[in-house]
């Protein structure tokens, strides 16, 4: 019987430490002595599967969006727009005004995926809000997926006006805009995922909400302005970043005859990206939740 | 009811952070708690409470001892107490920006639950505590005692053996309260669920609970019925006095009770044998010392001169709503 074993154990061990502090008779009906029914082991109530969960913390998520996220994603919608605009006064059409409007339109997936996920994470771990997911059944994966995904949806409507309203105003075609179907996706991946991991790894939400607004920053500063201006340390910085990667394979599909192979290496480093760090996050949560 | 189902046999915590001294939030806690039972978890804030639940409900590891919760083993399977057990907590931000629907919904789903069956164990739970016509609305947008409820709600959505519920009553008002306990007692009923609750809050501990561990500094100082626990200060009696502005202390029999009081502005709090009660309150209700006198109480026991007489620490930390 498991359970006598297991008394016979913490036994053994009170005796070593010599810290019983419950003379025997306060516990009516004392511990060892009652006969155990032969009951055994109780069922295991039955334990979320990943795909379910996923679509229950996704649909959860998502519905917080109408509570608390719309203003947040008006204001990352109209910053793209005005960094596009704002840079309309510096950049001529061509090559560079692909670079901005590209940049501009995964600026939304940064401030979105990267800095709120990562408050988000930052603030539910602070405030011990993990301990509800931590004690349901439920996958590492699930929760940190779920809200990843939740957040990249979110940016799909600002990313979308922003792409538009850049392409209009710089006169680039509209003809692969299908582009950021993949684009949102994978630099959402790569985005959330990084967010969520800065989000749970960092010790304080304030340093959650610091790491995210730098990560969007420099998604900001080296992802708008077009690279070949740059320095080569700013560069270096840059291929750093795996917003970048969304910016290229966008800003490729504008020209006639776009270089295809290199949009999928784009993409393909996003999706790398958001495979591992969404991997460290979902242990960045067990660890978390479970402290 | 004397199979005993779940031992919590010395479980021994170990919290430090550094710059802070070590604290050692439960020592040597050791106890069992039998199927069916409501048993309550009483102490003061800091007393360890919360550190104890965190042990048993998977999230904290304790350093060393062991937690079984119906014949599994929680220390070397943390996982398995999310599969046993409901657990309420005292933060709800992980549900605050749901609505109350969908906070139960997606709870139930994630205990495993498919969606039909966690919309109907929604709706019924929900019918069931009297939140139905609230069910849109973001939790966030609640009264803090129906944001409690509703997620106790949460908690009750995809049945479980145990519940462990943390002060679940806080901030309730009387109607609320009796929801969540009816609606234990009806899972006691036809399920035969154990509760393990948390509280400071002596009056629901003695009417809500079975059997009640008093703990202080991580120890648990008594285990018993709360009537049982009562029975061991039975020879007691509490006098409470309020003096007008200040204690006559001119009046020898007052100084003398002094000694004896436990001061609290104008509060005086004495515990005494029934015939030394009777002389104190002769002396205080006659000639200079009544004068002074404001109010006065005379009370049998409660839970709350238990835990003091036991020792507890905190000699203010029990709440008496």
């Amino acid at each position: 019987m498991g359970l006598y074993a297991g008394l016979r154990d913490c036994r053994r061990e009170e005796e070593q430490l010599d810290v019983s502090v419950v003379p025997a008779e306060v516990l009516p009906g004392g511990a060892p002595a009652v006969p155990e029914t032969a009951r055994g082991p109780a069922e295991l109530g039955p334990a979320a599967r990943l795909w379910p969960s996923l679509a229950a913390v996704y649909r959860a998520q998502l519905s917080r969006a109408r509570v608390a996220r719309i203003p947040l994603l008006f204001v990352a919608t109209f910053q793209s727009v005005g960094i596009a605009v704002m840079m309309r006064g510096v950049v001529d059409s061509g090559g560079e005004a692909q670079s901005v409007v590209a940049g501009s339109s995964v600026l939304v997936v940064a401030y979105v995926a990267l800095n709120l996920l990562s408050q988000y994470f930052g603030q539910l771990r602070a405030s011990g809000g993990l301990d509800h997911y931590a004690t349901l059944p439920v996958p590492p994966a699930a929760v940190v997926l779920g809200a990843a995904a939740a957040y990249a949806s979110f940016t799909v409507p600002g990313t979308l006006v922003t792409a538009v309203f850049g392409c209009v105003l710089f006169g680039l075609p509209l003809g692969n805009l299908w582009i950021l179907l993949a684009v949102i996706p994978l630099a959402g991946a790569a985005l959330s995922g990084l967010g969520a991991a800065c989000g749970l790894l960092a010790p304080r939400p304030e340093l959650a909400t610091l790491l995210g607004q730098l990560g969007m920053s420099a998604a900001l500063l080296l992802g708008v302005l077009p690279a070949d201006r740059m320095p080569e340390i700013v560069r270096l910085a840059r291929d750093l970043l795996p917003s970048t990667y969304g910016v290229e394979a966008y800003a490729r599909t504008f020209g006639a005859h776009p270089d295809w192979a290199a949009v999928l290496v784009d993409l393909g480093v996003c999706a790398g990206v958001g495979v591992v760090s969404l991997a460290v996050a979902a242990r960045a949560y067990r660890r978390a939740a479970v402290r | 009811m004397r199979g005993l189902n779940k031992t919590y046999p010395a479980v021994k915590g170990r919290r430090g952070a550094p710059g802070t001294p070590e604290v050692r939030a439960t020592d040597g806690v050791e106890l069992d708690v039998r199927r069916g039972e409501v048993f309550g978890l009483l102490g003061p804030n800091g007393a360890g409470k919360s550190t104890l639940v965190r042990q048993l409900t998977g999230l904290l590891r304790p350093d060393t001892g062991s937690v079984e919760i119906l014949g599994h083993d929680i220390v070397r399977h943390p996982e398995r107490a999310a599969r046993l057990l409901a657990y309420l907590g005292q933060e709800s931000s992980a549900l605050d920006e749901l609505t109350v629907s969908l906070a139960a919904e997606t709870t139930g789903r994630l205990r495993g639950l498919d969606v039909r069956r966690a919309r109907a164990e929604r709706d019924a739970v929900l019918a069931e505590l009297g939140l139905t016509p609230i069910a849109g609305r973001a939790l966030k947008k609640l009264s803090g005692g129906q944001r409690r409820l509703a997620c106790f709600a949460a908690a009750l959505v995809g049945e479980r053996p145990l519940l462990v519920l943390d002060e679940p009553t806080t901030g309730m008002d009387p109607v609320a309260r009796r929801a969540v306990w009816a609606a234990v007692d009806r899972r006691r009923a036809e399920h035969g669920t154990t509760v393990l609750l948390v509280t400071h809050n002596v009056i629901e501990a003695e009417t809500v609970l079975d059997r009640v561990a008093v703990i202080d500094q991580g120890r648990v100082i008594a285990c018993d019925t709360p009537a049982g626990l009562k029975e061991r200060v039975a020879g007691e009696v509490r006098v409470e006095l309020v003096w007008r502005d200040r204690a006559p202390l001119q009046v020898p029999e007052v100084a003398a009770l002094r000694e004896r009081a436990v001061e609290s502005g104008r509060r005086w709090t004495l515990r005494l044998a029934p015939e030394e009660a009777r002389a104190a309150v002769a002396t205080v209700t006659g000639g200079a010392a009544f004068a002074a006198l404001d109010d006065f109480t005379l009370a049998t026991p409660s839970l709350e001169d238990v835990y003091l007489a036991l020792g507890g620490a905190a000699r203010q930390g029990l709440v008496k709503a």
